[in-house]
């Protein structure tokens, strides 16, 4: 019962300092651990800032590879709340009846074709497929458009040996631009239209705004997705007895998948820029240095949640921070959720267990700290019901 | 069967009745405006906060550390203030008015 864990590195540190520490292209960050820093510090932007040189709040820093500043996540307060509210109904429609039903349709097909095969590696084979193909839902493009970002493989930022690939995000870049330019000719009912006629302060997004939220939508959305559902596929292959328990009691769903969410927390940590000299748990913070807020180690803070690092599938009471807090939480949340609930609806109906064949972990270097988050491949073979 | 009335953020008072789940679920299942419940009741998302009348207090209960805790940061919170995912529904409640309470 090994190969689904998810350690917690983060213990020590978070227990004594409550801080971390790793260097980032020679801009450390100083990590902070403890669910309630986190959430102060993630409350705090006035003092740590959002809207700081583009990339430079992502771990690993994509300051270099990147200069389009991406929306909202990239703005603080009270610019941020401008372009949120031109966002957030849109993102709302994984709730609609017709969405749901079209998400339940792709996860179905998806698990019936896996279900006919020897072997699947899951990674490339199931997630990103269905991710990217569940992604045609959120923009309101037309299905085929999933083969496009399938065929970029999982990593459009990241390539082996090669954390940050300026020529793999150039094809996420160009494909963008292009995808603006044709929904300037021909308007349609996707979102890249919606953008194009809304409206901040009286005036149209410019492009170069658009295409902010549009290189969001697609990078925030794809590993984070991607390693919920590997990992939900690892968890499930050892623990069979869970897809029973789910099958019998389907009103234990919701907390089922909040509790994978917080388990495999699939953005580690995210920073935070200093606007003055300043202090997190007595530690001195440079201004213009950077922190992170780190979302996995306070998921499994012993302080709130009790066996932090066991998977209850039935957690009643599980304030995770795993989609941010406050201010930036997770506009894509709704979707995420509505793509765990389906998969964690349909897979005990049809599947009836599954064995791990192959697998290599997914372990993120964060200085003195190395992160399970997920797995580079996993091969697994699903059996029917 | 309890009665529990909200009284959202444009005035409207909605009243509702219920038996068993949270007062979350009532309110999403009831389209009460300002209340989304987006974590689906595990007071993660803090998108279910009300304000409980004060006369109505002893029947609701304080809040838990858990929501005072997810609250602590929050401009709108008060003494008053409840995750109602975190209150189920029964008898006890009969009667209470919850006002929805405002957020950024
Ligand atoms: C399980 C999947 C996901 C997880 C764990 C996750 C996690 C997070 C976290 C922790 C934040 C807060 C970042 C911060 O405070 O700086 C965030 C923000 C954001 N996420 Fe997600 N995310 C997921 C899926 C998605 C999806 C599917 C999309 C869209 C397609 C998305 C789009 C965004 C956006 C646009 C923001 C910025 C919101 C803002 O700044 O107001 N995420 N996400
Ligand atoms: S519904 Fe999320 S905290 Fe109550």
């Amino acid at each position: 019962m090994k190969k689904s864990k998810l350690p917690d590195p983060f213990a020590a540190a978070r227990q004594t300092t409550g801080l971390g520490k790793m260097d980032d292209q020679n801009d450390p960050v100083t990590m902070v651990l403890g669910l309630k820093d986190v959430r102060k510090c993630a409350h705090a932007w006035k003092a740590f800032q959002s809207g700081a040189t583009p990339g430079r709040i992502v771990v690993p820093s994509e300051v270099a590879i990147r200069t389009t500043r991406q929306i909202p996540f990239e703005v603080d307060p009270p610019e941020h709340k401008d372009y949120r509210n031109l966002v957030e109904p849109w993102f709302k429609r994984p709730l609609e009846e017709e969405y749901s039903a079209i998400l339940s349709q792709q996860i179905n097909d998806i698990v019936d074709e896996v279900l006919t095969k020897d072997s699947v590696e899951v990674v490339e084979g199931f997630s990103l497929r269905l991710q990217s193909r569940a992604l045609t839902l959120l923009l309101n493009t037309p299905f085929e458009e999933a083969e496009t970002w399938i065929s970029w493989g999982t990593h459009v930022f990241r390539s082996h040996g090669n954390d940050l690939d300026g020529d793999k995000a150039n094809i996420l870049y160009d494909y963008i631009d292009k995808r603006i330019t044709q929904a300037i000719k021909n308007p349609s009912n996707d979102l890249y239209s919606m953008l194009l006629q809304a409206e901040k302060d009286g005036k149209k997004l410019t492009r170069e705004e658009v295409k902010g939220v549009m290189i969001l939508t697609f990078a925030g959305g794809r590993d984070t997705v991607i390693n919920a559902v590997t990992n939900s596929i690892a968890y499930f292959a050892e623990h069979p007895k869970s897809l029973e328990q789910l099958k019998e009691s389907p009103e234990m769903v919701n907390n089922a998948v909040e509790e994978l969410i917080r388990y495999f927390s699939p953005l580690t940590h995210m920073g935070r820029v200093a606007t003055q000299d300043t202090q997190v748990c007595e530690h001195a913070i440079k201004a213009d240095s950077r922190i992170s807020l780190c979302w996995a180690s306070a998921n499994r803070d012993e302080r709130t949640f009790e066996n932090p690092n066991e998977v209850i599938l039935d957690r009643k009471v599980n304030p995770h921070v795993a989609f941010g807090f406050g201010t930036h939480n997770c506009l894509g949340a709704t979707h995420a959720r509505q793509i765990m609930r389906t998969l964690l609806t349909t897979l005990p109906k049809k599947v009836k267990s599954i064995d791990i064949l192959e697998y290599k972990e997914n372990i993120e270097e964060l200085g003195e700290f190395k992160r399970k988050v997920g797995y580079d491949n996993l091969t697994v073979q699903f059996n029917k019901k | 069967m309890a009665k529990i009335t909200f009284i959202t953020r444009d005035n409207e008072t909605i009243e509702l009745e219920g038996t068993s789940g949270s007062v979350m679920q009532l309110a999403v299942d009831n389209n009460v405006a300002g209340i989304d419940g987006d974590c689906g009741g595990v007071c993660s998302c803090a998108t279910c906060h009300v304000h409980v009348a004060p006369e109505h207090q002893a029947k609701t209960g304080e809040a838990t550390e858990i929501e005072t805790d997810m609250l602590e940061l929050n401009d709108y919170a008060n003494e008053q203030s409840r995750l109602c995912c975190q209150m189920e529904i029964s008898e006890e409640l009969d009667g209470i008015v919850l006002q929805v309470a405002e957020s950024d």
